[in-house]
């Protein structure tokens, strides 16, 4: 019985296989030495491919008798120890947060991914303003963090403005870009909204690579200044007025690296204590309101126009204050940089992170970014192992790895409300 | 008068929901308004509120023209609605549903989650709850006492009674003769519950594929014929 079942179920595999991989992988189109191009087959790499997907489905219908997962929204096992241990756990990642460059093993690497780690959460917790609180779906993003990095780039270039003046600016034009995407959308709703911030992202990476007497086109921008400590350079030579002089220390490249660490640290953590505190203000209800149902909203005398520009134009500034960091750590940028897989990263720690959580996502960023660094040795494969824990997630925590919430305003007691409970996040 | 339609028109795109109609509300009388499914009884709420616009005629709230003005700012200027189905924030605890009515209004949301609390005990006992995970008839309150958080002087209410249990429907309606009566709140009530409605109200409007083709005391128009046969159903 369980034999046939398994044969069947081998069979289906089997023909979906050969589907996927006839056309993937037998017929492969190649460049002869002559420059004409002619298919080379590979039959047997396809044949080998389509053989262990029967056998591996076949021994595994056997084993586990057809037990389909099942996606779970109640809280995981891990969440209730975290909830009790919420009380430390928050603070104890905070801690190794800031005492990550003085950890004993800590070394430029680590301190390299740190801040490509924060820079994600930064940039996840600006977009939980937009998605997770507001619940407009942004698929551009990444548009608004290159708009920081360029005028950052840009503004250092032709005026020589300094770093420090330059990351408000930042924050202030991608808050002004969020305002104009804002505009023709305020009418959208869930998969239009969706498209037309797709094509925004689009848009601006076109511009930046078409404009190239003023973008630098393709080839970027190099030579962005570094960030001073405060107007006290970080220069190797260890002369007056720089920051190994001026503090007394022995000149090292990793000053420099430890101030970049710290510099998206407090980014980040200004991000998150602006979101927060937000939440509990008129604005940060009117988007959760909003996110909850619009028509309600107009009925309540909410200003609708006001408040999903707010949430862009915010969004917006926190990617271009976080772009702004971006050029300054790199040196150099290029519009290869801000394109849509970056939105969709940015998309997926949020989502995977549990809308609207904000420890979830900062837990998300870690998991995704760090993988990504972890799974290096993988190469190619490292997307396909990526993917395959994506889905993996998405079929078995829906709804995040952190779903449960506490409400924002509660009398008394603040409960955690499982994500069961409450609506799905729609666009 | 503390509301007044003169011959206002609307509609969505190339349809006219309403043609010609003029109603009014004096300060401290329920009225109600009555008529089948798409009689355009909602669209005339959503009219008052700015939502879709009038396209003809005129809407006075206390005097003021309201009829150009922004949804947000009319419904900021003392108007507040209960919409149709309810529409409570249901991810949003009972607490923090009942503060947004309040916060546009721009006052502080003590004192009102006091009379709210007092007229619908029950939000009391669910504040903390989610707001999806009430019953019907508890939206219902939550519905009503958000659109109270905003100290309105005018309320409309969309169809309070849909889809409700008779003892609940009873219950919201009390509340509404209750605050009628005690605070000489003004309400202007849509229903397809025309029994219990046009008993409620002080005044009633019929209103018939967007034209009022009848109005005058609830109890009269409960007698009347055409209404029996029409809405309530225990005609010949």
């Amino acid at each position: 019985m369980r034999v046939a079942a398994a044969l069947r179920d081998a069979a289906i595999t089997g023909l979906v296989a050969a589907g996927l991989f006839l056309p993937l992988v037998a017929l492969r189109t190649d460049v002869s030495p002559s420059g004409a191009l002619f298919i080379r087959t590979r039959w047997s790499d396809a044949a080998i491919l389509i053989a262990l997907a029967v056998v591996g489905r076949f021994a595994l219908v056997l084993w586990l008798g057809r037990k389909i997962p099942v996606a779970s929204t109640e809280s995981a096992w891990w969440e209730e120890p975290l909830r009790r241990a919420g009380k430390f756990f928050t603070p104890v990642l905070l801690l190794v947060a800031v005492a990550l460059p003085w950890l004993p093993g800590t070394g430029r690497y680590e301190l390299d991914l740190g801040i490509l780690v924060l820079t994600y959460v930064m940039l996840g917790w600006g977009l939980n303003i937009v998605v997770g609180l507001a619940g407009l779906l942004d698929l551009g993003y990444v548009a608004f963090y290159a708009v920081g990095a360029y005028s950052y780039a840009l503004l250092a270039q032709y005026f020589g403005l300094s770093f420090w003046l330059c990351l408000p600016l930042a924050g202030i034009l991608a808050a002004f870009w969020g305002v104009l995407l804002g505009f023709p959308v305020l009418r959208l709703r869930g998969d239009y909204l969706a498209i037309v911030t797709l094509a925004f992202g689009e848009i601006i990476r076109v511009v930046l690579i078409n404009w190239a007497s003023f973008t630098g086109g393709p080839n970027g921008i190099g030579g962005i200044p570094r960030p001073s400590f405060f107007g006290l350079p970080f220069s190797m030579g260890g002369e007056a007025g720089s920051f190994a002089h001026t503090f007394g220390l022995e000149p090292s490249p990793l000053h420099r690296v430890v101030f970049l660490y710290y510099l998206i640290l407090g980014l980040a953590l200004l991000t998150n204590w602006v979101s927060i505190r937000l939440r509990r203000q008129p604005l940060g209800r009117a988007w959760e309101a909003l996110r909850e149902d619009e028509t309600a909203c107009r009925a309540l005398g909410i200003n609708i126009t006001t408040t999903k520009l707010t949430a862009f134009a915010l969004g917006a500034m926190f990617a271009g204050v976080a772009g702004s960091f971006f050029a300054t750590r790199q040196g150099f940028i290029s519009p290869e940089s801000f394109t849509f897989i970056e939105s969709a990263i940015i998309l997926a720690i949020v989502v995977l992170g549990g809308m609207g959580s904000q420890i979830g996502i900062a837990l998300a960023a870690l998991i995704m970014i760090g993988g990504f660094e972890v799974f290096r040795g993988l190469e190619e494969w490292r997307m396909l192992v990526f993917g395959i824990a994506m889905v993996v997630i998405m079929v078995l925590r829906p709804r995040g790895l952190v779903s449960s919430r506490t409400p924002t305003v509660a009398l008394g007691e603040r409960r955690a409300i499982s994500g069961a409970l409450v609506g799905e996040g729609r666009g | 008068m503390i509301l007044e339609l003169e011959t206002v028109s609307a509609g969505y795109g190339a349809v006219q929901a309403l043609t010609d109609v003029s109603l009014h509300v004096a300060e401290g009388e329920i009225v109600t308004l009555i008529g089948a499914n798409g009689a355009g009884k909602s669209t005339l709420l959503m009219t008052i509120c700015g939502d879709p616009r009038a396209r003809a005629g005129r809407i006075t709230f206390d005097g003021q023209d309201i009829t150009a003005l922004p949804t947000h700012a009319i419904m900021r200027g003392g108007i507040a609605q209960s919409p149709e189905g309810r529409r409570v924030f249901p991810r949003m605890t009972v607490l923090d549903n009942l503060i947004m009515g309040a916060e546009v209004a721009g006052h502080d949301p003590g004192r009102d989650l006091e009379r709210v609390y007092t007229l619908f005990p029950r939000l009391k006992e669910r504040a903390a709850q989610r707001g999806g995970t009430l019953s019907g008839g508890e939206q219902q309150m939550l519905a009503i006492g958000r659109a109270l958080m905003a100290r309105p002087r005018l309320l409309l209410l969309d169809e309070p009674s849909l889809g409700l249990a008779p003892l609940i429907a009873r219950q919201i309606f009390s509340a509404i003769r209750e605050l009628n009566a005690r605070e000489g709140l003004s309400v202007l009530l849509v229903e397809q519950n025309a029994n219990q409605a046009l008993r409620l109200a002080h005044r009633g409007y019929v209103l018939v594929t967007g034209r009022i083709t009848l109005e005058g005391p609830g109890r009269a128009l409960l007698d009347r014929p055409e209404i029996r046969d029409a809405y309530l159903g225990t005609g010949a």
